[in-house]
């Protein structure tokens, strides 16, 4: 149902235009933006008032991308706790995304770090991030170019699972290539 | 086309109805075996029935504070609503140390609300005052009634007309739903002051608590964003690329400490909102963050593993010295200092889990103060005396508070899905 879907970010983009005040500007002015590291460039931010209703698609099911071969299709990798080194078990689905990325060196993605629920939420944003750059390091041995990737830490406020076991954090604590 | 619009708009406003109001119920969980006791006397009621059980709302914020246990009504024999209509001796037989008594009336929109304060031990009034409230206030009325009993009687300034920011969550994975809202500090009338599908987290009161700092992952990479609660208005301090995390405000409130990971790691920075200008105040290859600034406002708490495993540490801001706190254990975290400087609350890690837990600077004495084992982002009440965490009960995000010394606590369950993120606003009066 498109039009469902266009109505529902309507909605929620009109309720937060009220909640920014009714000003006709929705309320956001641009700040301080600063991307001009290796491989933000061009990427930027969504503009004003653009709240919420974009997300879909962050788990790497987005499969518009129009280039040559086709994007692996494991797209997360697992941790162990408190560890942020690559399991061996998952060095071949790296191995692929690199491959992926360097014959496709107009490719994109953004490596998604998480954490499970356990600790403070922002020590967590620290961690997920850290994960997501032994990701990137990994990658570019592989010889993937630092243009093409990007790293945004959820810490622990996007959980794949739900629950307070072992099993659910297993799951939680991983990297995803958002492309 | 101008029908559609007119529907959606209408659909959109009965939506954001059901979003804007919310409110958070109180349970008390632990009483304090030191309360003082003390009545809370119906107040009379002139002319129609009333909204507010003032009475009930004074007694409540009394008793969640730790520090009184209110008698309940049914062992009063007599309900006086003026000190002139007091028999001591009645009260004392009854071991109350305390008495409040009063009248509502309406007056013309609104309410004109008088009360007394007796020292019933000494046979005398310690306080009397009449307070107007406009009609929507009547509850704002009660609560500024309950900060003057209780300064009266504890010496400690009242915090019950303060408020609580808090973050709402429901979903899983991708399909997930985000709110930002801000209650009265017993949980009662939650607005809605920002709603996303992508995470919104670390609300931080400005000093003069018209302002609120937060995290938004709104365009999916995260940015602090100012948003002044009356009118709504917005703007977005930092999106650098990385982190843009754990924005705190100074006490003066222009500048806003925050943990920005621009240059490869989390760092502490120190932005002047006004100039837009940043100071870095952390360098070096472990992880900094969780920036919280001492009351004087000479100094910076914050959790960084340089040590290993994450530990608290204070940065003097003149001299850039830094020392480390927290010693106890292998994962301390998330410090905020009291408000007279003397003490950290932090999440400490035990063999129980994660707890919120107090550390008096000068002895270096740790201090476990909840009994969870997922509790989170501890924030202080402006009078030091509560601090409410989140917590988990059940299966979801519950928010609760627990007296300084541990003694007493509550809990504030909500009827929707996971709630966290409290932050305690300052005195707002």
């Amino acid at each position: 149902m498109q039009f469902k879907s266009h109505a529902r970010t309507l909605a929620i983009a009109l309720s937060l235009a009220f909640v920014a005040g009714c000003s006709s500007t929705g309320g956001t002015q641009d700040g301080t933006v600063d991307r001009s590291r290796d491989g933000a460039a061009g990427t930027g931010v969504a503009g004003t008032g653009q709240v919420s209703g974009t997300g879909m698609g962050t788990n790497g099911q987005r499969a518009g991308q129009q280039v040559d071969g086709r994007i692996p299709e494991v797209r997360t990798i697992y941790f162990d706790f408190d560890r942020d080194n690559i399991r061996s078990e998952f060095e071949s689905v790296l191995i692929a995304h690199a491959r992926y990325l360097r014959s496709n060196p107009n490719a994109r993605v953004v490596l998604q770090g998480h954490t499970d629920e356990r600790g403070t939420r922002e020590y967590n944003m620290a961690l997920g991030e850290r994960r997501a750059r032994s990701v990137e390091r990994f990658l570019g041995v592989q010889g993937v170019s630092p243009s093409q990737l990007e790293i945004v830490s959820y810490g622990e406020e996007r959980p794949a699972v739900r629950g307070h076991n072992d099993e659910a954090y297993a799951q939680n604590r991983r990297v995803v290539f958002a492309y | 086309m101008r029908a559609f619009m007119t529907t959606w708009l209408g659909a959109m406003l009965l939506l954001f109805g059901t979003l804007a109001h919310a409110n958070l119920t109180i349970e008390i969980t632990r009483g304090s075996d030191r309360a003082t006791p003390i009545a809370v006397v119906p107040f009379a009621e002139d002319g129609q029935s009333l909204p507010e059980d003032v009475a009930e709302v004074i007694s409540d914020n009394l008793e969640r504070s730790g520090y009184f246990e209110p008698l309940p009504r049914s062992a009063m024999f007599n309900r006086p609503a003026t000190g002139e209509e007091v028999s001591f001796g009645e009260w004392r037989a009854l071991d109350v140390r305390y008495l409040v008594v009063g009248r509502v009336a309406r007056e013309g929109d609104g309410y004109r609300v008088r009360y007394e304060l007796l020292d019933v031990s000494g046979g005398r009034r310690m306080l009397g005052e009449t307070v107007t409230a406009s009609s929507g206030e009547l509850r704002g009325g009660a609560h500024y009634i309950s900060d003057q009993i209780f300064e009266a009687i504890t010496g400690i300034r009242g915090a019950f007309a303060t408020r609580i920011a808090y973050v709402t969550a429901r979903g899983v994975g991708d399909d997930m739903q985000f709110g930002l809202y801000v209650a009265d500090a017993d949980g009662r009338n939650g607005q809605q002051v920002l709603s996303s599908r992508e995470p919104i987290l670390s609300p931080a009161w400005s000093p003069d608590g018209r302002k609120l700092a937060y995290v938004s992952f709104e365009t999916e990479r995260p940015a602090i964003y100012i948003q002044e609660l009356a009118t709504g208005q917005r703007v977005r301090a930092t999106s650098f690329e990385g982190i843009n995390g754990a924005p705190a405000w100074s006490p003066d409130g222009r500048k806003l400490a925050m943990t920005l990971s621009k240059d490869g790691q989390p760092e502490i920075y120190v932005m002047d909102v006004g100039a837009r200008s940043f100071e870095r105040i952390t360098n070096n290859s472990s992880i900094d963050t969780e920036p919280a600034w001492s009351p004087d406002g000479r100094s910076l708490l914050f959790t960084s593993d340089r040590s290993g495993g994450p530990q608290l540490y204070r940065h003097d801001m003149s001299s850039g010295q830094v020392e480390r706190l927290t010693f106890t254990g292998n994962y301390n975290a998330r410090g905020r200092f009291a408000p007279d400087g003397e003490a950290i609350f932090l999440i400490h890690r035990s063999s129980n889990g994660y707890q919120v837990a107090r550390q008096d600077l000068e002895s270096g004495r740790l201090v476990v103060l909840s009994e969870s084992r997922w509790d989170e982002s501890p924030s202080v009440a402006p009078n030091g005396t509560m601090v409410i965490f989140a917590t988990q009960a059940g299966n979801s995000g519950v928010l609760s508070a627990v007296s300084a010394d541990g003694r007493a606590s509550y809990r504030l369950p909500s009827a929707q899905g996971d709630v966290r993120e409290p932050a305690w606003s300052p005195f707002l009066n």
